[in-house]
C-alpha cells in the first residue's frame, strides 16, 4: 500500500511540473502586459514597474523565481487587486469553492447512486427509462442554462430562494449554485452505477445468493460493493468535474470562490493570479486523482498488488 | 468495419431516428433557414425590442403609437390623429411653426413604416396630412435586447457552433486516431511513453488552461478550434490505443505482417478499418462536449466574438436579459439542448448497435 502510494506521488510530479511550466510559459508570453493601461505610462515608470515585480528578467530566472516562491507558499502579488497577495485571494476564496464543491459532490454521489441502483434493480421498467432520460437530459443540458432555469424558478417567481450572493454561506444561498453544480454529475454517476451494478446483478455469485433465499438488501450489499469501483474510481475526475464546473457556477451566481477570481484575473490579464488558480487547480486535481486510486486500491484487492 | 447488421439495428432504433432527424433539421435550419426568416441577423429594430414570441404581425398598434409618439416629438410636431386601415397609417401632424417637410424622413428611418406621402397640407404647413404603408414584420421567436430577430440569430449562432463542433472533432479525430495507432500497434517503450505522455495531460485542468490560452491570444474562432481540439484528442488516443493494441495480436495482422507488410499498410488497411466502430461512437460523443465547451467559453465571454454569434453567445445575452426577457434565453438553449441531446443520444445508440457496450459503460 505504502509502495502504491509512493509510486502515485512519484507520478504525479511531470504532471505537476507541465502545469507549473505551461502555465508559466502561457502568461509570460502573452501580448499585452498587465500594465497595459489605457493611457500609456511613461516609459521610466513603466521599467520601474516591471523591475519591482521582476518582469526585465530573462524567463528561466523569472520561472527559477516563481518555483522558489511557491516552495515558501508565496504565490506573489496580485497585478489586478491592489495590496493583495494571491495567495491571500485565493485563501479567502478556497473555502467557498471547496462549501460548494464539497455539498455538490456528496449530493451527486448519494443521489446518482441511490438513482443508479433503483433503475438497475427496476431494469426495463418505467422508472429505469424515466431515471435514464432523466440522466441523459442533464448530462446535455448546461450548467449555464440550468442556472438561469432555477433563478426564474425559484428566485423570481416563487421567490423563495434568494438570486444570488453569498452571505457567508448561509444555507439558502448554497442550494440553487449546489444544484446546479451537482445536477451533470448525478447523471453521470446514475448512469454509470446502473451500468455497473445490472452487471453485478446478474453475474454468477449474485445469482447464486438469490437463489439460495438471501434477503434482497443483503445481496444488494454484496453487488454494491463490486458495482461500485467504478464509481469511485470516477470521483476523481468528478472532482475535477466540479472545479471546472465552479467556473459558470461562481460567475452566475456572484460566488466569491476560486472560479470566479480566476474568470476576472483572466479578463483582467492578471498573470500572477491565473497563474496561481491554475497552481492550486492543478495540485486539487493531482490530489484527488491521487485520493480516488487509494479508494479504489482499498475497496479492490487486485489493484493493491501493482499494475 | 460497420456492417449491414448494426446499420440496419441503428435505423431500427426510434431513439436513434428521431435524434437523427432532430440533427438533419436542426442543421437544414441553420443552412437554409436564416434566408427565409425575413430578417438579416444583424438587422436591429430599435422600436421592437425584447418582442416575446409571436405569430402576429409587427408593429401591433400599440407599439406603432408608442414609436409615433417618439418620432413625432422628435420632429417637434404633434400628433392630431393617427389611424390604422388595411396596412396604410393615415397620420394629421400640427405644429405651431408649421412642420418641417424635411424631417419627415424620421418615419422611415423607424423602420416601422415604409416612405411617407403627403396628401394634404393646410394653413402654411401648419397642419400636415401624411400616408405611409405600415411594415408587417414577423419574429417568431420574438427579438432581442437590440431589436433583432432571435430566430434568424439562433440559426445564424447554429452555423458557427455546429461548425465549430465539426471541425474540431475532426481535428481530435486526426491526432487522436494517428496517435493512438501508433502508439497500439508499435507498443514496448514507445507505447508506454506515449501513453504516459497522455496520463500527463489527462491530469491537467484543461479547460483552465484553455482559458488561458484564449486570454493569451485573444479570443476568436481559430484559436477557440485549436484549443478545444487540443484537449478532446486525448479521449480519441485511448480508445484507437486500445483497439490497436487487442488488433495487433489478432491472426489476420499477424498474417499480413508475416507477407510483408509494412507497419503504415497493416495501420491502414487492417488496425484502422477495424478500430471504425468505436472510433465512430467516440467522434459522435466528442462533438456535443465540443459544442458544450465553445458555449461555456463564449458563455464566460471567453468564446466567439461580436458581431459572430454561437449558441453560448446567445444564452449569455438571454441569461443577462433573464427578468424582462425570459424568452431570450429560452429559444437559443433549446436549439442547444436539443442539439446536445440528440448527439449524446445518437452516440449511445451507435454505441448499443455496435454493442460496444460490454466493456465500456461510463
Amino acid at each position: 500500500m505504502i509502495g502504491l502510494v509512493l509510486r502515485r506521488l512519484a507520478q504525479s510530479v511531470p504532471t505537476l511540473f507541465v502545469v507549473l511550466a505551461g502555465s508559466f510559459l502561457l502568461t509570460r508570453l502573452a501580448p499585452g502586459g498587465p500594465f497595459d493601461l489605457e493611457r500609456p505610462l511613461a516609459p521610466a515608470a513603466m521599467e520601474n514597474l516591471r523591475r519591482v515585480y521582476g518582469l526585465d528578467q530573462p524567463l528561466p530566472v523569472q520561472f527559477g523565481r516563481y518555483l522558489a516562491a511557491l516552495m515558501r507558499g508565496d504565490l506573489g502579488p496580485s497585478f489586478s487587486f491592489r495590496d493583495l497577495t494571491v495567495a491571500d485571494l485565493l485563501a479567502r476564496a478556497l473555502p467557498v469553492s471547496m462549501t460548494l464543491g464539497g455539498l455538490a459532490l456528496s449530493l451527486a454521489l448519494g443521489l446518482g447512486i441511490g438513482l443508479g441502483s433503483l433503475a438497475a434493480l427496476r431494469r426495463g421498467s418505467f422508472l429505469d427509462r424515466a431515471i435514464g432520460f432523466g440522466a441523459a437530459l442533464s448530462l446535455s443540458v448546461p450548467s449555464f442554462v440550468v442556472a438561469p432555469l432555477l433563478q426564474i424558478a425559484f428566485g423570481l417567481s416563487l421567490r423563495w430562494l434568494p438570486l444570488s450572493g453569498w452571505e457567508g454561506g448561509s444555507p439558502a444561498h448554497l442550494i440553487l449554485p449546489v444544484a446546479t453544480l451537482a445536477l451533470p454529475h448525478i447523471g453521470a454517476v446514475a448512469r454509470l452505477t446502473r451500468a455497473s451494478l445490472a452487471e453485478a446483478l446478474s453475474a454468477q455469485p449474485v445469482r447464486t445468493m438469490r437463489s439460495l433465499g438471501l434477503p434482497p438488501l443483503r445481496v444488494l450489499r454484496h453487488a454494491l460493493r463490486g458495482a461500485l469501483l467504478p464509481v469511485i474510481a470516477l470521483a476523481g475526475p468528478l472532482a475535477a468535474g466540479l472545479l471546472t464546473g465552479s467556473v459558470v457556477v461562481e460567475t452566475i451566481f456572484g460566488l466569491p470562490g476560486v472560479g470566479r477570481y480566476f474568470v476576472e484575473g483572466a479578463l483582467n490579464r492578471d498573470y500572477t493570479l491565473v497563474m496561481g488558480t491554475v497552481v492550486l487547480v492543478g495540485v486539487l486535481v493531482v490530489a484527488f486523482n491521487l485520493v480516488a486510486d487509494l479508494m479504489a486500491a482499498w475497496a479492490d484487492p487486485r489493484l493493491r498488488l501493482g499494475r | 468495419m460497420i456492417g449491414d447488421r448494426p446499420l440496419g439495428r441503428l435505423l431500427r432504433d426510434p431513439g436513434a431516428l428521431l435524434s437523427l432527424g432532430v440533427l438533419v433539421l436542426i442543421t437544414l435550419a441553420c443552412l437554409a433557414g436564416p434566408r427565409l426568416t425575413g430578417h438579416t441577423p444583424e438587422r436591429s429594430y430599435p422600436d421592437l425590442r425584447q418582442l416575446p414570441p409571436g405569430l402576429a404581425a409587427e408593429p401591433s398598434p400599440e407599439r406603432l403609437r408608442a414609436a409615433l409618439d417618439r418620432i413625432v416629438y422628435r420632429m417637434r410636431a404633434r400628433i392630431e390623429e393617427a389611424a390604422v386601415t388595411d396596412g396604410t397609417l393615415r397620420l394629421v401632424l400640427a405644429a405651431d411653426g408649421g412642420v418641417d417637410r424635411r424631417s419627415l424622413v424620421y418615419l422611415p428611418r423607424s423602420d416601422l413604416v415604409g416612405a411617407p406621402r403627403i396628401v394634404d397640407a393646410s394653413e402654411g404647413d401648419r397642419r400636415l396630412v401624411v400616408e405611409a404603408p405600415v411594415r408587417r414584420l414577423r419574429f417568431l421567436l420574438g427579438t432581442d435586447v437590440h431589436g433583432r430577430d432571435l430566430l434568424t440569430r439562433s440559426l445564424v449562432a447554429g452555423r458557427v457552433s455546429l461548425l465549430i463542433g465539426l471541425t474540431a472533432t475532426l481535428a481530435a479525430l486526426l491526432i487522436g486516431v494517428l496517435y493512438g495507432a501508433v502508439s497500439g500497434y508499435l507498443g514496448g517503450v514507445v507505447d508506454a511513453l506515449m501513453m504516459r505522455i497522455v496520463d500527463i495531460l489527462y491530469a491537467l485542468p484543461f479547460v483552465f488552461f484553455v482559458i488561458v490560452l484564449v486570454v493569451v491570444f485573444r479570443p476568436g474562432l481559430g484559436l477557440i478550434l485549436v484549443a478545444i481540439a487540443a484537449v478532446e484528442w486525448l479521449d480519441m488516443a485511448r480508445i484507437v490505443r486500445g483497439q490497436a493494441q487487442t488488433l495487433r495480436t489478432r491472426d489476420f495482422v499477424r498474417a499480413a505482417r508475416a507477407l510483408g507488410l509494412g507497419p503504415r499498410a497493416i495501420l491502414a488497411r487492417h488496425i484502422l478499418p477495424n478500430a471504425l466502430g468505436p472510433i465512430a461512437v467516440a467522434a459522435t460523443l466528442i462533438v456535443p462536449r465540443v459544442i458544450l465547451t465553445e458555449s461555456f467559453l463564449s458563455f464566460l465571454g471567453l468564446g466567439v466574438q461580436e458581431p459572430q454569434t454561437s449558441w453560448g453567445v446567445l444564452v449569455a445575452e438571454g441569461a443577462r436579459a433573464i427578468e424582462s426577457a425570459p424568452h431570450m434565453l429560452a429559444a437559443p438553449a433549446c436549439f442547444l439542448v436539443a442539439t446536445l441531446v440528440a448527439l449524446n443520444t445518437l452516440g449511445d445508440r451507435l454505441a448499443d448497435a455496435l454493442d460496444l457496450r460490454r466493456s465500456r459503460s461510463a
